[in-house]
């Protein structure tokens, strides 16, 4: 017994039958095929599924897929798009530039963590960016390299603004 | 020819990461292969039980299910779960890959369901009706070892794995000379690996080409191939293992899984591509744990702090049944129990003990954290008892630089160092003495700043194979394509660390090339000669040499056919710019991708040489490698609410000749907050049931981003005599040194309620309490209570 719900997702309509129990997460990874948003507990603590929907971080593993009928979704291979420069999002190049990742698992969750972030405080302090992240465990890299790459997005958001 | 260093040592971001924080790689539960299916276990509620009996009816006509098998239904078509360790005189406790008769620990697998996807295998599995008939939990090491004590292997009389001792040097006599003798006993608590991907495997096998591929989520593909070939008795060249982006290991991937093998035998047995996905809970089950020693250390010291001998017991608590490398790990701890110390007398005594509990194995460390922690809180009870500064004591101990190579009486050769060199950068970047100074003055004021000292070696690039169970080598190949690309195919298999640039690094300065031109290829069977893996903080040391021994093969026959194009002396020939050329007369030169076209049209090559550019080496380590370093944490602890604040982590790590200064801070700071999580925060703790009670990331707390400080890291720099890289390791240096460090300087901000020892994790109700026992002989130290909004980090409540 499916529901037809229907979302934007990366800038894409979407529309499918799904059973009403179906999670966020294995909708997006499992029926659209997106695997960059990934699972590392199923329970709403680790933030590695971390998607944007209208532009707030969530946690895709906490929702139904129904619950996001209607909704605009962004997922980290959607993300670029948002940078409007035609290639990486500023925060991406900040993970790169500044080896924000080792594993990558937890990254595009850490990073639409970090964009929702840079959205509503462009120019966060360390405090600022711990707690913002705090949401989202990685096991790697000690999470300093992290809060350097979003630092490094937010000069780099800065200048461009200028 | 000589090679310029343009790449070596600089801090190139990553190759890997472009398709990393784009969502673009594929880790193993991100493959999807037509008509794929789905496997969920059905696992054991009991610590110990008998099991009476099971139906699978029910699960059999679910909706979407494809099989439901128990190990009665497997017979003999899966052989048990292999250990590598042999010691002597060591019980076995092999696992089958499926309970059949009895369950020993929670979460063991007794069933297993495939469905055509994982919400119908899941419900189906939830049919599977397993009748148990509970038996006595031994959940407690100590009392497991107990006269009368239930016995978890029936067909042993107790529940003593193996003992394992060694001595070195005159151990009675330095305790009798000894003026003092500092004993402690210490736990080194039992801690969940939590890689932040859990494990996952999917296996496909092709009938007309005889060929099973296996994608997992694994840290050592070839020894995984040979070990699933074995357990399903098939020849080798049958099993392809692909180990793809692999989310994290610390040790909880290098290993062969029941569900592995058993997935493996499902593509076969059912002709369809089948995937398991752990969940968080059955990672924190069924995955192995790490450490989980019990310690009674002994140090006897004269008056004047210098140590004269240790003898130390250890209790591994190794779970119900070995997995990989079980046995190992405690010994790992006997061999470095010395730590940076001239200690000339020692003796360590192991045993190790069955409890109903997941394996032990390796994690991030590996016998190593625990033994440095053990010397480490050691050696600052003796600073304490002799009323000596804790970093007096270490340096007084120390092995001189010139002493190198060292020989511990535990039979180590340490292979370089330099000590005092890096405790006197971490006292001084630190402000040791202003903040010792400045605890003081906090004193008087009721507040309570901890300084805490570490000093630490660890054991890595693992290893030579006389001392390792399968095989300490590791593999390359380089291969130069016509176009003048290179490829390299590693044995190690990288999850994480970065060797996709580093050894594009090496090979760019070898060769005189852009780091753009190199490919690095790891983690295929089909592809990579057999390896061994990345564990140990070998990828580099061990791995990276293997890369630059086949460079340097590849690049003598570059350099003969070059010169024999110029008519010049090999030896006298300059790799770089792309170019190869005379140093004398660079206008004299040929262009590498020439050289290299020149081998492969093989008109004209010196007489006798083979077409042709591919070279293999298998590098056979001659020892391990002994980085090392200094670190200090502060603290300060709020005595009304007994939580503990990390206000400063200062690292000074050695870890030889660096590839990539970057890599080296990220794996440094990682391992630092991993070990922030043991010292302060993580602790797998099983009821007095055999209940996980910390089963999943909701009761399991690892660091997250606030509960750790800006870490202040530096670097000394020796290189190490084991090979030409000068490298050493860094993998798991962080977890080596920071534990002892965070608990020292916690142990030293409760000095004046009379704390001597607290067991990790250094929680705030168990600091509490100390401070509450505490009966002052004099007047009570005032407190203060730590207030809110000074922007300290590290608040959290839990
Ligand atoms: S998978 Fe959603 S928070 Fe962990
Ligand atoms: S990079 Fe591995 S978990 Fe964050």
């Amino acid at each position: 017994m499916g529901v037809v719900i229907q979302m934007r997702v990366n800038g894409k309509t979407q529309q499918h039958e799904v059973e009403p129990r179906l999670l966020l997460v294995h909708y997006l990874r499992d029926v659209l095929g997106l695997t960059g948003t990934h699972i590392g507990c199923e329970t709403s603590i680790c933030g590695a599924c971390t998607v944007l929907l209208g532009g707030k971080a969530v946690k895709s593993c906490t929702l139904l897929a129904v619950q996001a009928d209607g909704a605009d979704v962004v997922t980290i291979e959607g993300l670029a798009a948002l940078g409007g420069n035609g290639g990486l999002h500023p925060v991406q190049e900040g993970f790169w530039e500044k080896h924000g990742l080792q594993c990558g698992y937890c990254t595009p969750g850490m990073i639409l963590a970090a964009v929702e972030l840079l959205q509503t405080n462009p120019k966060p302090k360390e405090e600022e960016i711990r707690r913002a992240i705090a949401g989202n465990l990685c096991r790697c890299t000690g999470y300093q390299h992290i809060v350097d790459a979003v630092q490094y997005a937010a000069r780099k958001m800065a200048a461009a603004k200028r | 020819m000589a090679t310029a260093t343009r790449y070596m040592g600089r801090p190139l971001k990553r190759k890997e990461d472009p398709r990393l924080i784009q969502g673009l790689s594929h880790y193993v539960d991100d493959l999807r292969l037509p008509d794929m299916h789905y496997v969920v276990f059905v696992r054991s509620p009991h610590a110990h039980a008998r099991i009476r009996s099971m139906d699978t009816s029910r699960a059999q006509t679910a909706p979407g299910v494809l099989a439901v098998l128990t190990g009665q239904d497997l017979g003999n078509a899966v052989g048990v779960i292999p250990c590598a360790a042999q010691l002597p005189e060591m019980k076995l406790a092999l696992r089958p890959p499926l309970a059949t008769e009895r369950v020993l620990f929670v979460g063991e697998p007794v069933a297993l369901v495939v469905a055509v996807d994982r919400y119908a295998a899941r419900d189906a599995a939830e049919l599977v009706e397993v009748e148990y008939e509970p038996l006595t939990p031994i959940v407690d090491p100590e009392k497991a070892l107990a006269r009368g004590a239930p016995v978890l292997h029936p067909q042993y009389s107790d529940n003593v794995a193996y003992r394992w001792e060694l001595e070195g040097g005159d151990v009675g006599a330095a305790f009798q000379k000894a003026d003092k003798v500092v004993r402690q006993k210490m736990v080194n608590q039992r801690l969940i690996p939590v890689a932040l991907e859990p494990r996952a495997v999917v296996a496909n096998y092709k009938p007309g080409e005889n060929k099973l591929t296996v994608w997992s989520t694994t840290q050592i593909p070839h020894l995984l191939r040979t070990q699933i070939a074995a357990a399903l008795g098939v020849p080798e060249y049958i099993v392809h293992v692909i180990a793809p982006e692999v989310g994290g290991g610390f040790g909880s991937k290098l290993n062969v899984y029941a569900e592995e093998v058993l997935v493996a035998h499902l593509a076969m047995r059912l002709g369809k591509p089948v995937k398991w996905t752990e969940s968080r809970r059955e990672n924190f089950q069924a995955t192995i744990h790490g450490r989980d020693q019990i310690a009674t250390m002994e140090l006897a010291v004269k008056r004047d702090g210098t140590l004269l001998g240790l003898r130390c017991h250890i209790l591994a608590d190794l779970g119900a049944y070995y997995q990989l490398l079980t046995p190992l790990i405690p010994t790992l701890t006997g061999l470095m129990i010395c730590g940076c110390y001239k200690i000339p007398a020692v003796r360590v005594e192991i045993t190790g003990a069955f409890t109903n509990k997941m394996a032990t194995d390796a994690y991030r460390g590996a016998g190593r954290p625990e033994a440095t922690y053990f010397i480490e809180r050691a050696i600052d009870m003796v600073a304490a008892e002799l009323k000596k500064d804790p970093a007096e004591i270490r340096r007084k101990n120390f092995p001189k630089p010139k002493e190198f190579p060292y020989a511990t009486p535990t039979g180590l050769i340490y292979d370089s160092a330099n000590y005092p060199k890096s405790l006197d950068m971490a006292l001084k970047k630190s402000g040791y003495r202003r903040l010792r100074a400045q605890q003081a003055k906090l004193r008087r004021q009721g507040r309570y700043l901890g300084i805490g000292l570490s000093t630490y070696v660890e054991i890595c690039a693992m290893g030579p194979s006389s001392a390792m169970p399968a095989g300490g080598w590791e593999s390359a190949t380089v291969r130069i394509e016509p176009t003048g690309k290179v490829n390299i195919l590693t044995g190690a298999s990288p999850h994480g660390q970065g060797q996709e640039t580093s050894f594009a690094q090496i090979a760019a300065d070898l060769l005189g090339l852009e780091p753009d031109d190199i490919h690095v290829v790891h983690g295929d069977t089909a592809i990579v000669p057999y390896g061994i893996g990345t564990f140990g903080s070998r990828a580099t040391a061990v791995g990276g040499t293997a890369v630059y021994t086949a460079l340097v093969k590849i690049r003598d026959k570059l350099a003969t056919i070059a010169g024999h194009i110029l008519q010049e002396d090999p030896q006298r020939l300059v790799f770089r710019d792309k170019k190869i050329f005379l140093k004398s007369n660079p206008a004299k030169s040929v262009a590498f991708a020439e050289a290299v076209g020149a081998a492969y049209i093989a008109k004209a090559l010196p007489a006798g040489m083979e077409p042709g550019l591919e070279a293999t080496h298998f590098f056979e380590p001659s020892n391990f490698t002994f980085p090392f370093g200094a670190h200090v944490a502060v603290v300060e602890v709020d005595p009304e609410t007994g939580e503990v604040h990390l206000q400063r982590y200062v690292a000074v790590d050695d870890c030889g000749n660096v590839i990539n200064p970057l890599l080296v801070d990220g794996q440094v700071h990682g391992g630092i907050v991993q070990a922030l999580g043991q010292a302060f925060l993580e602790e797998a703790v099983y009821d007095e049931n055999g209940q996980l009670i910390t089963g999943e990331l909701t009761d399991y707390a690892i660091p997250r981003a606030w509960d750790v400080p800006r870490l202040e890291t530096a670097r000394t720099v020796t290189p190490s005599p084991v090979n030409p890289l000068g490298v050493k390791g860094v993998g798991e240096a962080g977890t080596i040194g920071a534990t002892p460090a965070l608990v020292n300087a916690v142990v030293d901000a409760l000095a004046p309620f009379g704390v001597r020892h607290l067991d990790m994790p250094t929680k705030r109700e168990r600091i509490w309490q100390l401070i509450r026992k505490f009966k002052p002989t004099g007047s009570r130290p005032a407190t203060k209570r730590v207030g809110d909004g000074r922007g300290r980090r590290g608040r959290r409540k839990r």
